[in-house]
């Protein structure tokens, strides 16, 4: 008789209880992309991950480490506090667009900015879901939603916002890439960008974000597999995969350091430093 | 007679330290224990503009630490005397800065003294202490607390850092008590 | 204990909170409680805790909630308009169960209203101080030595009934001087085995939360996070009662308009009239039983308010109909003068009086 081999089980950092996402909803995926980064790093105890308002509320329940959850958009402060009071811990929030990127935006781009040692998981569905599919910050243009029924208007509501580009500019930022679920090599490539963010924390690099462009089948109205397809036709060419920033690729350890380069020629940055 | 009941008013430009003068005066009163407060006008008025503080010695506990019926009123510019000069107690006490000052107002039932104390802080190398040299002239008028305590007083108020105004400011005080 | 010094409230207030062992403070800048997130900044580095402004009222109040929830002794302060801000975080505290303290220094209002001293906002921090059935307990010190003290209490009540505690100052307090003798450094912190400090594969995880899908859940909760106001209720009612004993005029004052009221009230004795004055320390739990023990004697009574008249609800719910309930207040940042407050008295007294 053949020796039974464990070949795939279910990641220490998630929990038993199923979960209430939607057929074909990828949340599930990067749930799973998260705990699994985790596990390998061997931190599921030292993990403290703080769930937003949207679809992923629920996120305390399925994650095993300690959970905060958030009120709408506050997730990055609360992660703030909480990497401050335990800087030993990896500290993450998941976030959907609404969250983030409209009511959260001033919470996300002043954590980016300070460098705040903790990283954020940004699902970026060009959507609110859990309310019914409103019109997100990052709908496209002529997108239809439940609050634009005759497609986006960009002369009424304007352009979406493009995070990944947005938040690179700031120098507390050590690491920046946009990533998606649409195959099996895509999420391959999520997992590897995910773990590398959770890497960078625990070395102190400085502020971390993937952003993970994914689907809502349910409220896009569309199949499973025709979502795939729509965001491979429509959001990949308006939200470009990459790396839109890490510190240590452009040569240095950390975001303070590649910050400080940036600053060279003005004395009251560089003072005392030399 | 020592007069120790003070309800003070101390008035002028931001920068001419009547908060430091008022902080000096309840630092007195603090050393001897007794009942003080100390409270600034506060406001957008950061520079320049007119900075006030009420100051209260008492042997009661104090009720409102704002003084709007002053004893005694020190006063370091025009608009200072102009504003608060009407709000003084009948038999009060008015000490007023006559080298800011060029229209004194007048009244007959409080005590009014002129002190060039601008002037003087400056003949006698200690420009910015005319504040001082007013406090000294409030105790010359009050006694409002024992001499030493005075000194003392403004020995713990000026900071460890600036050590070296300690020395002008006793010379302020010393003017001021004899004038 | 340490020797008296001169002190600012904001300023008192901020060391003694150190002292009460608070090692995190999230702040927004906004007048009349500068001082106090100035001397955050300047001691936190030295302490080995941590200053942060944060971006605006809401994020500090939500860096409150993270730190709460993270197991520390944490705090933010703020003024009138910023308060009505860290509304929402405050809401999402309670519902949580998380410690944690929040200063107002009041101002004016509405709106941008003033900077000067007021305590209009008594129904917000009583009643109202964000969405659903919750309370946080209010202390309202009337002195800088009490803003020192009162900070301590804050923390420990806070860690006691994990809830959100405000001290509910203002302007005057916050920018007056008085001496002070700061309490000493505290020992032993509580332990916080709820807290969300990483499970270290030690016990099951925790979570901080305040979402119940399920109905009957939320009910449950609310249920017995009310058991937890009735002890509050019973146990934490303070008081200060100033010349009480044959009062017929019954003078109800907190904070600063309680100094007033106080200067009044020794003025009106010297005229023969029997004022006495009741401070409430604890806004909630309101002093009901303290003020029910001035039935015996009172004719009338007058709540002294820097407002269009808050607290005065409060007075009546206890008195009730048979005994007038009168206000005296100025309002918009305006101090009223004691003899002001005389001049009602003596009013009350001529209605009721005989």
């Amino acid at each position: 008789m053949a020796e039974e081999q464990v070949v795939f089980e279910r990641p220490k950092t998630l929990t038993t209880k199923p979960t209430h996402y939607c057929p074909g909803c990828a949340h599930g995926i990067v749930h799973r992309l998260v705990a699994e980064s985790i596990d390998e790093l061997g931190k599921d105890g030292d993990a403290v991950g703080v769930a937003p308002v949207g679809c992923s509320v629920l996120a305390y329940d399925y994650f095993s480490c300690d959970m905060i959850e958030a009120a709408h958009g506050r997730a990055p402060s609360v992660a703030t506090a909480v990497k401050r009071v335990h800087p030993e811990n990896l500290v993450f929030s998941y976030q959907g667009d609404g969250d983030l990127a409209s009511i959260g935006m001033a919470e996300t781009v002043h954590a980016a900015t300070r460098g705040e040692n903790i990283t954020v998981i940004f699902y970026n569905n060009a959507i609110y879901g859990m309310t019914g599919g409103q019109m997100a910050p990052t709908t496209l243009p002529n997108q239809v939603t439940q609050t634009s029924p005759y497609g986006r208007n960009t002369k009424e509501a304007g352009y979406p916002v493009r995070i990944c580009e947005l938040l690179a500019t700031l120098d507390g930022v050590a690491y920046a890439e946009r990533v998606t679920i649409d195959k099996p090599s895509s999420v391959r490539k999520a997992k590897k960008a995910i773990k590398k963010a959770f890497e960078y924390q625990m070395e102190g690099r400085g502020y971390t974000i993937v952003e993970i462009v994914g689907t809502c089948p349910t409220n896009w109205g569309m199949t499973p597999k025709d979502a795939i397809g729509w965001l491979e036709e429509n959001m990949l060419p308006y939200y470009p995969l990459g790396v839109y920033r890490d510190c240590v690729e452009e040569g240095f350890e950390t975001a303070a350091e590649a910050a400080l380069a940036r600053a060279k020629d003005v004395p009251i940055v560089t003072g005392g430093v030399a | 007679m020592a007069q120790r009941e003070l309800s003070i008013v101390l008035s002028g430009f931001g920068g001419q330290g009547l908060l430091f003068a008022g902080k000096v005066i309840a630092q007195a009163g603090l050393l001897e224990d007794r009942h003080v407060s100390w409270l600034p006008s506060y406001g957008p008025e950061m520079r320049g503009g007119t900075a006030s503080c009420s100051v209260v010695l008492s042997d009661e506990p104090v009720g409102s630490p704002l003084v709007t019926a002053p004893n005694v009123l020190i006063a370091m510019n025009q608009p200072s005397i102009d504003k608060f000069i009407g709000e003084v107690e009948s038999g009060g006490l008015v000490l007023a800065d006559s080298s800011m000052i060029q229209d004194m107002p007048t009244r007959d039932d409080v005590t009014i003294h002129t002190v060039p104390a601008t002037n003087l802080a400056y003949e006698n190398g200690f420009k910015t202490l005319a504040n001082i040299i007013l406090t000294g002239k409030l105790f010359a008028e009050t006694e409002f607390c024992e001499k030493q305590t005075l000194l003392d007083a403004v020995a713990k108020c000026v900071p460890p850092k600036k050590q070296e105004l300690l020395e002008p400011n006793l010379k302020a005080l010393e003017l001021g008590m004899s004038l | 204990m340490g020797e008296k010094v001169l002190m600012k409230g904001n300023e008192a207030l901020a060391a003694a909170a150190v002292r009460a062992g608070c090692r995190f403070y999230f702040g927004y800048p906004i007048t009349p409680q500068t001082e106090l997130a100035a001397y955050m900044s300047k001691i936190m580095p030295k302490v080995g805790g941590t200053f942060l402004q944060a971006e605006s009222e809401i994020s500090a109040i939500n860096m409150l909630y993270g730190a709460a929830a993270a197991g520390a002794r944490a705090m933010t302060s703020s003024s009138s308009p910023g308060v009505s801000l860290k509304g929402e975080g405050i809401s999402y505290m309670a519902g949580a169960d998380l410690p944690g303290v929040i200063v107002n220094v009041e101002r004016g209002g509405p709106g941008l209203g003033s900077i000067q001293p007021s305590q209009q906002d008594y129904w917000q921090a009583t009643r109202a101080m964000g969405h659903g059935d919750f309370f946080q307990i209010v202390y309202a010190p009337n002195t800088v030595q009490e803003m020192a003290d009162m900070i301590f209490t804050a923390f420990e009540k806070a860690d006691e009934y994990l809830t959100p505690v405000m001290i509910l100052a203002d302007g005057l307090l916050g920018q007056m001087m008085e001496p002070v003798e700061l309490p000493d450094e505290i020992g032993e912190l509580p332990e916080k085995p709820w807290a969300t400090t990483g499970t270290k594969g030690k016990r099951e995880h925790n979570i901080a939360n305040s979402l119940y899908l399920q109905s009957n859940e939320l009910e449950a909760k609310l249920l017995e996070r009310a058991k937890r106001y009735e002890i509050i209720l019973d146990k934490e009612q303070q008081s200060e009662g100033f010349m009480l004993d044959d009062a017929e005029i019954v003078l109800v004052a907190f904070g600063a308009s309680s100094r007033i009221a106080r200067s009044a009230v020794v003025k009106a004795r010297e005229e023969g009239i029997k004022v006495g004055l009741l401070r409430p320390i604890t806004l909630w739990p309101f002093p009901a039983k303290a003020l029910e023990a001035t039935l015996g004697t009172a004719k009338a009574y007058l709540s002294v308010e820097m407002n269009m008249g808050q607290m005065v609800d409060d007075v009546r719910l206890v008195v009730g109909k048979d005994v007038p309930v009168e206000h005296f207040g100025r309002t918009g940042g305006i101090i009223p003068t004691p003899d002001e407050v005389l001049e009602a008295i003596r009013s009350l007294n001529a209605k009721v009086g005989e």
